[in-house]
């Protein structure tokens, strides 16, 4: 019984909806909803990562490079180009997808840490793009993101902002679990346990990843278009490294694979900074060891982990 | 034993996140008086450090001194600090704190330009002042009601230049800018206000970051005619190439850099050739130098002893932008004799001849920022050090 819920994808969704609908209840201030709305933008990035990484075993180490593309699509868009901010949105994600199928191709080819390097290559041109493309993007000092009118209603306000992001990433987590349980799902995780293996069973492996990597690069662009539309501003340091590790870090902390542990793995590094200003000069320091105590001690991430106690003690 | 070792984990585990969870909903130990709560978000860490790491320990150092004499109307200041990292993002997120569940009166900080961008809708929406410390004149220009700042703009320092030039009887410059944001951005003010002061720009060049050779450029500046003078907007390394390649080239007309270069680092990289090259900069560089009767040479003196005795540092023009941006808060507090966020915001408003490390600050309704050309003081580079080029 407990092994078929823990097992369900209704019983994702509805704990993940059921959370969403909680938190602004419990929330003493609009301060808490903008930290919970970041947790579900980073966990949408972070669900794109859990098909790439998770499912198909793949390490890109420059998906903020997406997210940026995502930001800066909805930023440069309306403001040089005169589009809707909603078109800005999707052909973002559309331009993500373009890129990470270009970008993807030759790079899929190789294995393992030369994968994670040209993938670093990656992150890094796109936060040198939009560093020095100043005409276009600001600069170094970022730019400013027209709000979104939908339908002549000014889409603004904390409160707005988190069910848009909330309902989005609800959205993210369906298409991320049917996926799982999808053929397609199933031959990815062939590929990554054995790529020799799945392609012995008849897996087309270079287009399952291929097709992986454009899939986690539309998360990430969405994400990155929520994020800049919420914040109203965006910087080029969207799209940096320090970004892009934390979004593997958010896969891996909360569970490799797991739908909920990438909610849980974001939940973890976007709630923890803020929780440990009291430290001060120690924060950093403090939220280093936390990620090494959780890694030790919760090797598989906190979400697989918790759910194996749970059959463990249910046996 | 798996099974126990999963439990012992998870409690582990369980510890740590009820702690962190307590520390978020933890009241920061009251002060006896109930206190007066400023926030601050500056970049300590990260890649603009060497802004937000000397305002940080500025502010922290004042508040400690300010709370030893008495505090603030009798009640202890409580400075809530974050460090955004030069994060845009996560400065936002510090912003919505400090406004939403710390019920700051008042907020001094913005490392970067980025970050103040980005916080500024906050705190205009809340209705709290913010006394940004970061560089650029959008930040002041159009006028934000709630929004101040302390550091000089590159316009500021172009007049200063022009002023200059203008006493010299200098009347047709040549310009050779950097590529990179400080470049642009002062090229873009220069050429704003060169009008005024009857100057000519006839030669312009430009060269990029990480050029190591800037003679072809200077050569076409060399070859036009009638020009009186140089100068270069510049930030980093490239000034002090552009003034090595400048004397390799023999030029003899006077030579501007801008305050982007106003470090000892220019005078080591740059080595002899900078030898009488003219730049802006705050009195806070020649501290030891300003005349006794210098308006600002207490308060400079005063900060530079006690940053220098408390942090073992040299002082910073950035450290001092958040002295004076505090101070500027506090004395505006203490004029209003309250703490009602629109009472402090007219204050800071109407403050007047506010003498700070950086400069005389008068602000206005149409000018928040409030600094003349007096801020900056000529210096000239003489004998491997600066010298001022006039007595107040």
């Amino acid at each position: 019984m407990l092994k078929r819920v823990l097992s369900s994808r209704l019983a994702v969704l509805v704990l993940l909806a059921a959370i969403i609908a909680v938190v602004p209840v419990l929330a003493p201030s609009s301060f808490y909803l903008r930290v919970a709305a970041l947790v579900w933008i980073f966990a949408l990035a972070a669900l794109g990562l859990t098909i790439l990484t998770g499912y198909a075993g793949q390490v890109s180490l420059g998906h903020a490079g997406f997210l940026g593309i995502g930001a800066y699509a909805v930023a440069v868009g309306p403001a040089k180009l005169g589009l809707d901010p909603l078109l800005s949105l999707l052909l973002g994600a559309v331009l993500c997808g373009l890129v990470a199928y270009a970008v993807g191709r030759p790079i899929l080819r190789l294995k393992g840490y030369y994968l994670a390097i040209a993938t670093l290559g990656f992150g890094l041109i796109v936060a040198l793009v939009l560093t020095s493309e100043s005409a276009v993007t600001g600069g170094p000092d970022g730019m400013q993101v027209p709000r979104m009118v939908l339908f002549g209603w000014r889409v603004s306000g904390v409160s707005t902002w988190y069910w848009i992001t909330g309902g989005a990433l609800l959205v993210g987590a369906l298409l991320a679990l049917n996926i799982q349980a999808s053929p397609s799902g199933r031959a990815l995780r062939a590929l990554h346990d054995s790529e020799v293996a799945a392609a012995g069973v008849g897996v087309d492996v270079a287009k399952k990843k291929l097709a992986a990597f454009v899939l986690s690069a539309v998360f990430a662009g969405v994400a990155g278009s929520l994020l800049a539309l919420m914040n109203g501003f965006i910087t080029p340091d969207a799209a940096g490294f320090m970004h892009s590790i934390e979004l593997v870090a958010m896969v891996i902390i909360g569970g490799l694979g797991s739908v909920v542990g990438a909610v849980v793995g974001a939940a973890f590094l976007v709630v923890l900074p803020q929780a440990l200003t009291v430290l001060q000069e120690y924060e950093q320091a403090v939220l280093g060891l936390l990620i090494m105590v959780f890694m030790i001690l919760l090797p598989a991430g906190i979400v697989p982990s918790l759910r194996r106690l749970l059959l463990e003690r249910a046996a | 034993m798996p099974q126990t070792a999963a439990r012992r984990a998870l409690r582990a585990a369980a510890v740590i996140a009820s702690t962190a969870v307590a520390s978020v909903f933890a009241v920061t130990p009251g002060l006896a008086a109930d206190p007066i709560r400023i926030g601050s978000v500056v970049s300590a860490t990260g890649p603009a450090s060497f802004l937000g790491d000397p305002e940080q320990k500025t502010l922290k150092l004042y508040v400690e001194a300010l709370n030893k004499k008495g505090g603030l109307m009798g009640r202890p200041v409580e400075l809530v600090l974050y460090d955004d990292g030069g994060d845009a993002n996560k400065a936002r997120t510090f912003a919505t704190r400090l406004v939403e569940d710390d019920k700051v009166v008042a907020m001094v900080g913005g490392t970067t330009t980025g970050t103040t961008m980005a916080m500024i809708p906050v705190f205009e929406d809340a209705k709290i002042p913010f006394v940004s410390l970061a560089g650029a004149i959008e930040i002041v220009e159009p006028v934000r009601a709630f929004v101040f700042k302390t550091p000089h703009t590159d316009k500021t320092a172009c007049q200063k230049i022009f002023e200059d030039m203008k006493s010299r009887g200098i009347t047709k410059v040549g310009m050779i800018s950097g590529t990179d944001g400080f470049g642009k951005s002062m090229r873009a003010q220069c050429m704003k206000v060169v009008g005024d002061y009857g100057i000519t720009v006839a030669a312009e060049e430009s060269y990029g970051p990480t050029d190591a050779d800037m003679t072809p450029q200077l050569n076409k500046i060399k070859n036009t005619a009638g020009l009186q003078a140089v100068l270069n907007p510049g930030f980093g390394q490239g000034p002090a190439i552009v003034t090595r390649n400048y004397a390799q080239l023999g030029i003899t007309l006077p030579l501007y850099q801008s305050h982007g270069v106003a470090s000892k680092s220019f005078i080591e990289l740059a080595g002899p050739a900078a030898e009488g090259v003219r730049l802006p900069a705050p009195a806070l560089l020649i501290a030891d130098k300003l005349a006794e009767n210098d308006p600002q040479k207490k308060v400079v003196m005063e900060y530079k002893k006690s940053y220098e005795s408390a942090t073992g540092q040299p002082v910073s023009t950035f450290g001092g932008y958040g002295f004076d941006g505090i101070q500027i808060l506090v004395q505006a507090i203490e004029r209003a004799k309250s703490t009602e966020p629109r009472k402090i915001r007219d204050a800071i408003e109407s403050t007047k001849g506010y003498v700070g490390a950086t400069g005389l600050y008068t602000m206005s309704p149409k000018d928040h920022l409030g600094l003349g050309t007096e801020s900056f003081r000529m210096l000239e580079i003489k004998g491997g050090d600066w010298v001022p080029t006039e007595t107040k």
